[in-house]
Parts: structure tokens; sequence; C-alpha cells
């Protein structure tokens, strides 16, 4: 579904990434996890191009992100997005926010978009709040919300960075619950966080990244039985103790 | 200093010349100031948010090109851009679009009024527009790509909406500011609500009179200038939003 070939990235002379390979099969769940400035929100947005990478390839579903001649809206509009800060459009109304990309790239009709839009409002539990606007939501919801709006356009991945590490402690687990129900139905998704307890019961695989490498890419028992490196352990430590 | 004789009358009175009251030359003069300033603003509107855009898109060339057009059209006083427009253009050009310029375009003050307070109103717009865009979350233009849009798709459906509601209150000044500056043009002869105002007093002598008249309509153009974009402000504000009202 998603391979990356040893990607590297620069920032003028900065080394963002660093030589990075792994792939994401169909139906895995991925955490991707590091110390905060290691890369793994650069990485993640290299997969759906938002940020351009030096070196190496990304594939994704067969099509190669670096191409210049890729056809970037299309690829995006295939691969869902969830951010650290929602990011949903403020001046829209809930139901708008997940309607407008349907309607405007995927060409779909009015009615279906609302009808599609309603039935994943009312999956992640906020099917009462599609006349409401995002500032009058609490975070938690707004981050449901992001997650039900990039489900609208069917995608065939997720891509999540940090999905909740800007929510209050009491809202993580109603975002928790809802991505993994997602992983459970069998979406794919590659998800930076540092919520072991998701990535213990739904994850197939953890990657760690430290200084722009990925040091660890290993299935979720190796990584919580003995992960191997020292930088690894210090990182499971430091965040496990809190 | 002689005793000055007021003449509130004076407007109600025939001009020398024949045929028409004072108060229809006030009249006229606003008329002309009204509609060279709608015409420039409604311009500089289109010409600031193409020209705000381009300033802020990731294509270098296109984004410098912006900035060097707000710089020359924000920096020239606009008396000069005027006469620039008026006075050289029409010699700058090849003969045949000269000629015409001087001789068979219609309405020659106005135009020229309208189009010279439409790009200097522009850059500033376009200054305004930048900000705004730039005063957004940054996660925004990410958020509108991720979903599929294009680049102007992501312009046209997440940044400028937002971006507008921010500067609605600088842009509320620039829309005053182009009544106000539209008084320039009577260097050109256009003889818009200043320029009447000073011929009514060149023939009356009555010049407190005028002014304080022509003053009150500067001042009742503006206020409902100023109504009017607050109640823009009022229709479009985001519930929820902060600074956006509920
Ligand atoms: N636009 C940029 N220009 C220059 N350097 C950048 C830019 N964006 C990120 N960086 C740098 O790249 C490195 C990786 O950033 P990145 O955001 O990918 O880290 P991260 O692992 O997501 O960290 P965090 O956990 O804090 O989100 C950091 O050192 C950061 O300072
Ligand atoms: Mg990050």
């Amino acid at each position: 579904m998603i391979t990356l070939d040893s990607v590297s990235k620069w920032y003028g002379k900065f080394q963002v990434l660093t030589d990075c390979t792994t792939a994401v099969n169909k139906g895995d769940v991925v955490v991707v996890c590091g110390p905060s400035g290691s890369g793994k929100s650069t990485l993640i947005k290299c997969i759906n191009a938002l940020e351009p990478f030096q070196k190496g390839s990304i594939f994704v579903d067969g099509t190669s992100v670096g191409r210049a001649k890729t056809d970037l809206p299309k690829l995006r509009s295939k691969v869902g997005m969830v951010f650290q800060h929602f990011e949903l459009f403020p001046h829209l109304s809930i139901i708008n926010n997940l309607t407008i990309a349907p309607i405007k790239v995927l060409k779909r009709s009015k009615d279906e978009a609302i009808e599609n839009a309603m039935q994943l409002l009312d999956r992640v539990g906020l099917k009462s709040q599609a006349q409401k606007f995002p500032g009058q939501l609490s975070g938690g919801q707004q981050q449901r919300v992001a997650i039900a709006r990039a489900l609208t356009m069917d995608p065939i991945v997720m891509l999540f960075d940090e999905p909740t590490s800007a929510l209050d402690p009491e809202m993580v687990s109603e975002v928790l619950d809802v991505m993994v129900e997602l992983a459970q139905e069998g979406m794919t998704m590659m998800v930076v966080s540092h919520e072991m307890g998701f990535a213990r019961k739904v994850a197939d695989r953890v990657i760690f990244m430290d200084q722009g490498c990925i040091v660890e890419d290993t299935s979720k028992e190796e990584f919580f039985g003995s992960a191997r490196s020292e930088r690894a352990q210090q990182f499971l430590s430091k965040i496990l103790s809190h | 200093m002689g005793k000055y004789n007021w003449n509130w009358n004076i407007f109600f009175e025939e001009v020398a010349t024949g045929g028409e009251k004072y108060y229809q030359w006030l009249l006229s003069g606003l008329g002309w100031t009204v509609a060279t300033a709608l015409c420039a603003w409604v311009i500089a509107l289109i010409l600031g948010f193409l020209v705000g855009v381009i300033r802020t898109t990731p294509i270098k060339w296109l984004s410098i090109a912006g900035d060097a057009y707000v710089e020359l059209f924000r920096n020239i006083p606009l008396i000069v851009q005027m006469f620039l427009w008026f006075f050289v253009l029409p010699d700058l050009l090849p003969q045949a679009a000269g000629d015409w310029l001087k001789q068979d375009m219609p309405l020659p003050e106005f135009t020229t009024a309208v189009v010279s307070l439409a790009f200097f109103t522009s850059s500033r717009v376009a200054e305004q527009v930048k900000t705004g865009i730039l005063a957004l979350p940054r996660g925004q233009r990410n958020a509108g790509l991720a979903v599929g849009f294009t680049l102007p798709q992501v312009y046209r459906y997440v940044l400028l909406p937002m971006a507008f509601r921010i500067i609605i209150p600088p842009l509320t000044s620039e829309f005053m500011n182009v009544f106000k500056n539209s008084s320039v043009a009577l260097t050109i002869g256009l003889l818009e609500l200043t320029a009447q105002a000073r011929q009514m007093n060149e023939y009356t002598f009555q010049g407190f009179e005028t002014f304080t008249i022509a003053t009150v309509l500067y001042v009742i153009v503006s206020f409902t200038a100023n109504r009017l974009m607050a109640s823009i402000e009022y229709r479009v504000r985001v519930p929820g939003y902060i600074g956006g009202g509920r």
C-alpha cells in the first residue's frame, strides 16, 4: 500500500530524514513514535506530498509520490489525514466541513454527500452536532469530526499526526476509541502517536524514529517485549512512566 | 477682516451663468465622487485579492512579481500616479493608442481617476489580503490540500473565506479612504465634490456654507460605507469563532 525506499530530506543543510525505508501493507496499523524533532511529522507529510523530499522514493497504491507528473490532488484525495490541531475549516458548519471535499473533488451530488456525511457523523457519535460550527465543539469532538471528514473521501489509507496530543486528557479516549474501531474494521493506518495503550491494542507494527532515522521497525510484540536499541528503551521508559 | 455674511439660502440660488442652482452643483459633484470611488473600489478589490493571493503562493517568481506590484503602487503618492496616468502615459504609448487616450476615450477625467485610484487602492488591499492569509494557522493550507483540493481550490474554499473575515476591519478603512482619496481627481479636472465646492466658493464667496455642506456630505458617505461593511461583517460572522460572536 505504502512503500518508502531510502527517503532523505533536507531543510537547507539540515538533514531531517535519513534513508528511511519501510512499508505499510493493506490493513496494517503502524504506529510511529520517537522523541520530539525526530522527523515523525515530516515523514508522514512526505507520504501525501505535503512536504517534498530530495532522495529516495515513496509509492502510495502504486503511484510514485515524488514524480513531477503525479496528480497530487488525486493522490491526496485517496489518503486521509488527521492533524494534531484538527484543522477543521472554521467558517463551515460541521456538515459542510464533511461535504465540501466530496462535492468539489469527487463531484458527488449534494444529497449523496450529505447522506454519507451523516452516516459518518453518526459513527463518530456526533450526528446531533451537524449544524454547529467547529468553534462550538470541544477538542475531542473536533478531532472526531476531523476523522469523519477524512473518511468522507473513502480513503485507502489514513495518516494520523499526533491526533490526541493537543487534547485535554479526558478527551483522549473518545478519539482513541474511534481510531481503535477504525483499525478493527481493517483500515490501513499510519499513526504518529505516543499513546502506547493504543499501540498495544491495535498496532501490527511499531516504528521508532530518532534524529531522522528509522531506528526500530518491528512487530508490536517485539517492540514491547525487548525493544532492542538503547535509545528506544530509554524513550519507552520515559513515556511509559507517566 | 470684514463681517462675514452668512447665507444658507445660497444653495437654492441660481448660478450666475444660468440654468442650475448651486445645490445641484454639489449633488452632481457628490455623484461623481461616489461613482469614482465605487468603480475604483470594485476594481481594487479584484486586483487586490489577486495580487494578495499570488504573494502567498509557493511559486517564487509570482510572489516576487506581486511584491513588486505592491511596492510600486503603494509608495508613489496618489496625486503623482494620477498625473502619470493622465499626462504622461499617452505619450509613452504607441502613437495610435496615445491619440485614442487623448482624444477618443470617453469621460477621460473620470476613467483616469478610476484607474489610478483602483491601482493605488489595490496595492493596499493586496497588503491586507496577504496579512490575512498569513494570519491563518499554517495547518489550514495542508488540511485543504490533504482532502484533495488543488491549490486554487484551497484558496477558494479554505484560505480566502477566513482571511476575508479577518481583514474586514482594515478593509473598512480602505473603503472609506477611497471616497476621501477620490478628491485628488480634481487635479486632473474631474468635477467631483471637492472641485464643485471649490468652484461654488469662487462664484459665491460663501466658503463657510459651501465647505460645511461638502464636509457633511463626505461624512455621510463615509458613515454609510462604514455601516455597509459592518453589516457585511455581521452577516459573515462565524459562530464560535473568536470575535465571531454568539
Ligand atoms: N519548515 C521547517 N524548516 C526547517 N526545519 C524544520 C521545518 N519543519 C521541521 N523542521 C525541523 O525538522 C525536524 C523534524 O521535525 P518534525 O516536525 O518532523 O519532528 P517530529 O518528530 O514530528 O517532532 P514533534 O514530536 O515535536 O512533533 C525538527 O528538528 C524541526 O526543527
Ligand atoms: Mg510532529
